[in-house]
C-alpha cells in the first residue's frame, strides 16, 4: 500500500542530513509551500561560485523533509550554475518513488529554496 | 451495526473505488458529495431549457427564469427568509467580498472578527481594512478553542462584528444569537459565515436576527460555483452594488445608472442559472430528510468519531472533547505530517483533508503548520469510521 513510504526515504525523514541552520550563512532564504503549510529554511556557505556548505530547516512532510536531506547531500560542493541548473527531474529521480502531481511541490520545495536563495544573492 | 440514514444508494459518486478500495468520503467539510437528483437537475436544464434568465421572452426564458426565481424562493424558505433577501453569488468567499466591499467602511471604524476564522471571512476583512485605515480585531480563543467572550473587543465605534457559526477547523459552534445581540447592542452589523452550519443544522436567520449571512452551496449537495448572501431588506436596499454591468440595472444613461430591485440589483452579471436550480433541488433533498434528523446523524458520527479517535495512542484533538461541536474533527498524529497521513489513507480509499485549512492564524494560535480533518456527512456509515480509524493505525505502524 505504501510504496511511497519506503524505508530509505523514511530514514531521511527521521534523522535528515544537514539539517538545522549554518552559522555566518552567505545566502539564506524562506519559503513555504502554502498548500500544506510545509516550510524550508536554507541557509548556505557559497565561496568562489561554489556551495562549500548548506543546511536546510525543514518544517514539513515526509516528502519535503526527506527531498531536502537527500537533496543536500548532492548540492555540497557543487557549482552555484550548476544548482540552478538543476530541475524537477533531478528531485524526482532522487527520491525514486514516483510523487502524485498533489506532492510534487512538497518534494520540490527545497530545491526552489535553494535557487531563490542563489538568485537573490546574485541580484544585490 | 445499525446505519444511521441509509442513503448512501442517492450519492453515486460513493459507490466508486479509489485506488481499488470502495470510497470512503470523509472530507465534506470541504465539500459535500451530491445526490443523483441534483446532478440530473443540471442535466435537465442544458438538455431541455438552457437559456438566459431575465430577458428573453421566447419559451425557455421563461422558463429558465422562473426556475432560477425559483430557487430563491427555496433558499429563502430554508433559512427562513424572504425571496428578494436571497443573493445568488459563487460562494461564501464572494458573499462576504461582497459586504466588505459595499458596507462603506471608514478610518474610524472597527471590524470584530474571531480568531477561529477561515480565510474567506478574515482576507476581505483585513484588506478592506488595509485600503481604509480601518482596524481588525479579533475575539481571542481559550485553551479549548472556545471563543472566550469575556474578551470581546466591541465599542462604539464596531460596524461590523463577523463570526464563523461552526469552525471549519475546531467543529465548535460559536454563540451566534448571542453576538448579534451584543453587536447590535453597540450598534454594529452582525454577519454569521455559515459555510459549515448551513449544511448540517437548522438556520433561522430571523431567530439568529443575524444582518447578513454567507454560505456555499457546494458543502451542502450543490455543485460549485453557487453561494449566497443573505440580507435583511431593508439593509440590502441601502447597501450599494458590488459588481456593476449587465442585469442589476432599472435605467442607464451615457451618465448614470439606476440600481434594480434586490436581489437583482447584487447579481450582475449572467448568473449560475444551473447551478442556483441545482442549489434549489439540493434545499428540496435536506428537507426531504429534514434538518434535525441530518443534525442529529452527524452528531452522533462525530461524538462516534471523537470516541475512536481517542482510544488511539499519540494523538492531539483540536477543540473540546465534547459539547456544542459537529461536523469534523481535527487531529494530528504524533511526529507524522498530516499529508502524510492522508497520502496513506488514500491508498485505503479513504480521503480526508490535510493542511492548515485556510485558517492560518489559527494554525499559528494552535501551533501547528497543518492538522487532519476528518469530517463526516449524514450519507456516512459508523463503518466508515472504523475503517478510517484501522487505517489509522497502519499509518503509526508505517511511520513507527
Amino acid at each position: 500500500m505504501i510504496d511511497l513510504y519506503q524505508e530509505e526515504l523514511l530514514e531521511h525523514y527521521k534523522s535528515p542530513k544537514n539539517s538545522g541552520i549554518l552559522e555566518n550563512p552567505t545566502v539564506k532564504f524562506h519559503d513555504t509551500n502554502p498548500l500544506c503549510g510545509d516550510e524550508v529554511t536554507v541557509t548556505a556557505k557559497i565561496k568562489n561560485k561554489f556551495v562549500k556548505n548548506l543546511k536546510f530547516e525543514s518544517r514539513g512532510c515526509a516528502i519535503s523533509v526527506a527531498s531536502a536531506s537527500k537533496l543536500s547531500e548532492q548540492i555540497k560542493g557543487k557549482s552555484v550554475e550548476e544548482v540552478l541548473k538543476l530541475d524537477n527531474k533531478f528531485v524526482l529521480d532522487l527520491i525514486v518513488v514516483p510523487i502524485s502531481a498533489m506532492r510534487l511541490k512538497c518534494a520540490l520545495l527545497s530545491l526552489k529554496a535553494i535557487q531563490k536563495a542563489i538568485i537573490q544573492s546574485e541580484d544585490k | 451495526m445499525k446505519q444511521l440514514l441509509d442513503l448512501k444508494k442517492d450519492f453515486p459518486i460513493l459507490n466508486e473505488k479509489v485506488n481499488g478500495k470502495p470510497l470512503v468520503y470523509l472530507d465534506n467539510s470541504a465539500t459535500s458529495q451530491k445526490p443523483q437528483e441534483v446532478i440530473n437537475s443540471i442535466t435537465e436544464y442544458y438538455t431541455k431549457y438552457n437559456s438566459n434568465v431575465h430577458r428573453a421572452v421566447h419559451t425557455l426564458g421563461e422558463k429558465a427564469t422562473l426556475k432560477y426565481e425559483e430557487a430563491h424562493e427555496k433558499v429563502a424558505n430554508f433559512i427562513n427568509a424572504s425571496k428578494e433577501e436571497v443573493i445568488f453569488t459563487r460562494n461564501t468567499t464572494e458573499s462576504i467580498n461582497l459586504l466588505a466591499h459595499s458596507l462603506q467602511i471608514s478610518k474610524s471604524d472597527n471590524i470584530v472578527i474571531t480568531d477561529m476564522e477561515h480565510h474567506s471571512n478574515l482576507i476581505p476583512w483585513q484588506q478592506i481594512c488595509k485600503k481604509t485605515g480601518a482596524e481588525l480585531r479579533f475575539i481571542p480563543i481559550d485553551k479549548e478553542g472556545k471563543l472566550n467572550l469575556k474578551q470581546i473587543p466591541i465599542d462604539n465605534n464596531t460596524k461590523v462584528v463577523s463570526v464563523v457559526h461552526i469552525s471549519n477547523v475546531l467543529g465548535i459552534i460559536n454563540p451566534v444569537k448571542e453576538l448579534a445581540k451584543l453587536a447590535h447592542q453597540y450598534g454594529a452589523l452582525f454577519i454569521v459565515d455559515a459555510a459549515q452550519s448551513v449544511p448540517h443544522i437548522k438556520v433561522d436567520v430571523k431567530d439568529l436576527d443575524a444582518d447578513f449571512m454567507a454560505f456555499s452551496g457546494h458543502k451542502m449537495l450543490a455543485p460549485t460555483g453557487i453561494g449566497v448572501l443573505y440580507g435583511k431588506k431593508r439593509l440590502l436596499q441601502k447597501l450599494p452594488p458590488f459588481l456593476t454591468g449587465g442585469g442589476m440595472i432599472s435605467n442607464v444613461t451615457k451618465d448614470a445608472s439606476k440600481w434594480a430591485d434586490i436581489p437583482n440589483k447584487f447579481e450582475a452579471g449572467t448568473p449560475n442559472v444551473s447551478g442556483a436550480i441545482a442549489l434549489g433541488v439540493a434545499v428540496d433533498y435536506l428537507q426531504n430528510i429534514g434538518m434535525d434528523e441530518i443534525n442529529k446523524n452527524v452528531k452522533e458520527l462525530v461524538s462516534y468519531l471523537m470516541k475512536r479517535l481517542l482510544e488511539l495512542n499519540n494523538i492531539s484533538i483540536y477543540g473540546p472533547e465534547n459539547g456544542d461541536r459537529t461536523a469534523l474533527v481535527s487531529f494530528n498524529l504524533l511526529n507524522i505530517h498530516p499529508h502524510d497521513v492522508a497520502e496513506i489513507l488514500d491508498k485505503e480509499g479513504i480521503a480526508i483533508r490535510a493542511g492548515h485549512m485556510c485558517a492560518k492564524p489559527l494554525m499559528d494560535i494552535l501551533g501547528v503548520n497543518a492538522v487532519c480533518r476528518a469530517s463526516p456527512y449524514f450519507y456516512n456509515t459508523k463503518e466508515d469510521i472504523d475503517h478510517l480509524i484501522e487505517s489509522l493505525k497502519k499509518v503509526q505502524e508505517v511511520f513507527k
